[in-house]
Parts: structure tokens; sequence; C-alpha cells
């Protein structure tokens, strides 16, 4: 395939029919924050082939570790109340090429489906010792991992029976501005996939499957947590052969 | 339906997108839902005392297709250093010093109940675009909130560089002129020494911003 890309090359350009469209009206709140215009296109420049870079120092110790970032250890029933798993995966890039320091930052309900946050008043109840939220970078070889106590279902205002499926929340940050994504994990055999409004934004099984985690036994912890393993695609980063480079010129010839 | 073969060589798709949904915030701005958990939360002010450029402030609101704020917003921006170069190395820009007290990005909230967000940084410097011409100066802006499926991209330029913005290869990319100022932030003058400007986001409906696949 040639030389393999460097920083600064460009990206392909985002599939549209992988993507959820704008305007989803089973899904009642984006009828009124969806855009009536279509999205212009652009080739890409520096401002979008770069994106912000992130340093291991900038995290704490236990920010993968949402079963203790929260918790109380040290007093009795310290710790978060649900089943104790670990989430794994790879974040590629669409070539398949591992994406390395990418920021993985995840947030999620407690084993009641509660979210701590001070809109949500779900009956369900808090847990004093969960708060739901984690961060970690990827290795070199693309991996992440954190810990988690696996969140449950909970109802929401759309039909009035509405239920989301168990999911983890993750916004993802590459090695550009271009890749930058927000999405959902689901559980591999959770009746309420089928059924969920914002799941079913998403326009084909195909794309569908890549949200479910899949149950990974040979991750387990024996006698103390299961496991689930998640990859995460990005946009793929191509090496240009012919064209002209994004960049740059040298400094005396910009205009 | 159709399924690739296993060894297909065309790309990976990439994973779907979705909303990022109403309590965001614990995630990406757990100060924010309520509560204290990481040693260091990224927030909203792009600049130490040590950062070079002239401070600014960009402020404003999100609205939608009613005309009604949309208080559960989260926008990260994405800017130049004031010599116009990206703290990123596929920037490699000869002549633009890096600053090495700028990242260039951060992330706010619109506000529960006044539905403002805010941005402390400084003006950003002009960037080589494609094709050697030069960008005016601006503020790669990204909306996710409830109800948004995929993030929205946009761009923030500013109103004192009218001749800048004048020759901005996107900006001249949209046809529609009218649609053009809806990505002009308007200077409201200086409040405690810091230029303010104001750009609010329409996501849909009349003066719609301009929101760009990238």
């Amino acid at each position: 395939m040639g030389r393999a890309p460097e920083p600064g090359d460009e990206f392909l350009m985002r599939d549209t029919t992988s993507h959820p469209p704008a305007y989803a009206p089973a899904y009642k709140t984006s009828v009124l924050r969806s855009p009536r215009n279509a999205l212009i296109s652009l080739q890409q420049s520096l401002s979008e082939v770069t994106g912000p870079v992130f340093r291991a120092e900038e995290l704490g110790p236990l920010d993968n570790d949402l079963i203790l970032n929260c918790a109380h250890p040290d007093q009795p029933h310290g710790l978060p109340i649900g089943e104790r798993i670990v989430v794994h995966g790879y974040v590629r890039d669409q070539f398949g090429r591992p994406v390395r320091n990418a920021l993985v930052e995840v947030w999620q309900a407690n084993a009641s489906g509660r979210y701590r946050h001070k809109k949500d008043q779900y009956i369900g109840a808090l847990d004093p010792n969960f708060g739901g939220c984690g961060r970690t970078l990827t290795d070199a070889d693309g991996h992440y991992v954190y810990r988690t106590i696996r969140p449950g279902p909970y109802p929401w205002r759309n039909r009035i029976n509405d239920w989301r499926p168990a999911h983890i929340h993750y916004a993802i940050s590459g090695d550009a501005w271009a890749q930058r994504l927000i999405t959902q994990m689901y559980f591999e055999g959770d009746p309420l996939i089928a059924s969920c409004p914002i799941l079913q934004t998403v326009p084909s099984e195909e794309q569908i499957r890549g949200l479910v985690a899949l149950q990974d036994p040979g991750a387990f912890v024996q006698l103390d947590s299961r496991a689930y393993r998640f990859d995460i695609v990005l946009r793929g980063q191509r090496a240009t052969w012919f064209e002209n480079r994004v960049q740059p010129l040298p400094a005396g010839d910009a205009r | 339906m159709s399924f690739r073969p296993i060894d297909s060589p065309l790309p990976l798709r990439e994973t779907a997108s979705q909303t990022a949904g109403p309590y965001v915030h614990i995630g990406l701005a757990p100060r924010q839902a309520g509560f204290e958990i990481f040693e260091n939360d990224f927030g909203p002010v792009l600049v130490t005392p040590q950062t070079r450029g002239r401070r600014i402030r960009i402020e404003g609101t999100v609205i939608d297709g009613s005309g009604t704020l949309v208080r559960d917003a989260l926008l990260e921006c994405w800017q130049a250093n004031a010599d116009g170069r990206y703290a990123h190395p596929g920037d490699r820009q000869s002549g633009q010093p890096l600053d090495p007290a700028f990242r260039g990005w951060g992330r706010a909230c619109t506000d529960f109940d006044t539905g403002l967000y805010a941005f402390d940084t400084i003006k950003p410097g002009r960037v080589v675009g494609r094709n050697g011409r030069r960008m005016a100066p601006h503020v790669n802006l990204w909306v996710v909130a409830r109800g948004i499926n995929l993030g929205l991209n946009t761009r923030i330029y500013f109103d004192d560089e009218p001749e800048a913005n004048a020759e901005d290869p996107v900006i001249n990319l949209i046809e529609w002129q009218v649609r053009r100022q809806t990505l002009i932030a308007r200077s409201e003058g200086e409040r405690d020494g810091v230029m303010v400007y104001r750009f609010d986001v329409r996501l849909q409906g009349e003066g719609e911003t301009v929101f760009f696949d990238v």
C-alpha cells in the first residue's frame, strides 16, 4: 500500500450511510434539534487533520476504574453494588491500523439504571459508591481497558413506555478533529436492543452489530469479574500519492 | 442489506455515532453533573498566564428549531495558537512557532439555567489552507447534545477580520451568501480587559448555522 500515513495526512470521507441521520422522528428530540439544510462538505485542511493531544499524566490512577473511583473501600459496604465487569477492546482506523494515545471517555448509569446527574429523577436508587465516569488512553496497540459495574436499563420519556437497553456512553478523541466520535456500547443478548428508538436510528443491522459488545470469557477474572470486548473503528487516514499534500507550503509561499 | 466477505480488502466501516444524551456531563464535565471525581477536569479555559496572544472570550447559546435554548449541549473547540500553528505533529508549517502554553482545545457546556456557554482563549492566527490559500482566523467548533445523533461541526470566524474573511476559502465555498454570516462571531467590546465575541448556534430554521461535513 505504499508509505504509511503520516500525521497531517487526509482522512477518508465520512460514509454517511454508516451513521444515523440527523432527523430521526422516532427519536423525538431529534425533530427540533436537526439541521434542515444539508451539511456542506469540505476538503480537509490543517484544521480538520489535526486535533488535541493528551498526556498520560493528565489522568489519575483510578480514572479507568469505575468500581473504585467513587467508592469508600475503607468503610463497610464501601463498594458499589452490581455486576463487576471489565470492558476492553481496540481502537483502530478503517484500514485496521491501531489508533494510539486516543482519549477514551465513558459514562453510564449505575446498576439500578440511575445516573449521578442533577437532572435525573428516576426512582431507581443512587449508589453512594458509584460515580459512573471514567477515562483512559489507548496504548501502542490501540488497546484500552476499564473496570466498572454493568449498568441497568432505564425508562425515558420518548414514547411513555420506552426503555433504554443497558449501555455505556463513549467519547473518543483520536489523531484528528475529523475523527471525533461519540457513541454508545450495548451488551450482547439484551432484549431491549431490538426496540430502542435511539439504537434504531442506526441505518443498518451491520452497523448496529458494531455497537454491541460481546461477552469475552477469555478475559474473565476468575472469582472476580466478567469481561466484555468492544472494538471501535475511527475514520481511516490515508497516505496521499498523487495530489498535492494538504500541507504545508514553505512559509514564503503563503499568499 | 449487503455484507462484505470477511477477507475484503475494503476499508472497515466507521463505528456508528449515537447521541451524547442528556447526561453527557457525567462523563465529560462531571462538575456540571453535580459531583467532583477527577483530579484534573477538562474545561473551557484554554489559556494560562504564559499563553501568547490576545485574550478573548467566546460566548453564546445553542437554539433549537422552535427558538428555545438548548440547555444541555456540550461544545468543544479546536484552534491554532496566536501564530497560526496547531499543537499537533501534523502541523509542519515552517515559520510559525509552537506555544508550549497553548493546547488549543477546550470543552464547555451550556448552563442549565441561562443556556450560555463560554470559552476563555486567545485570538487564533491565520493558518494556511489547501493550495496555499490562507484561511481567516477561526475556531473549529463541535456541538453534541440530546437529540443530536452525530456531532455537528461548524467554524467561528470574527467580525473584526473583514479582509481575511473575504478571502477565506471555506467561507467562500458557501454558495448562499446569506448563510455565510451565521459563522461570524460578533464583537461586543471589552469586558474586564478581554474582548468578548458572541456566537449563537442555531440548529434549525431561520438563521440556521452552517454545519460542515469535514
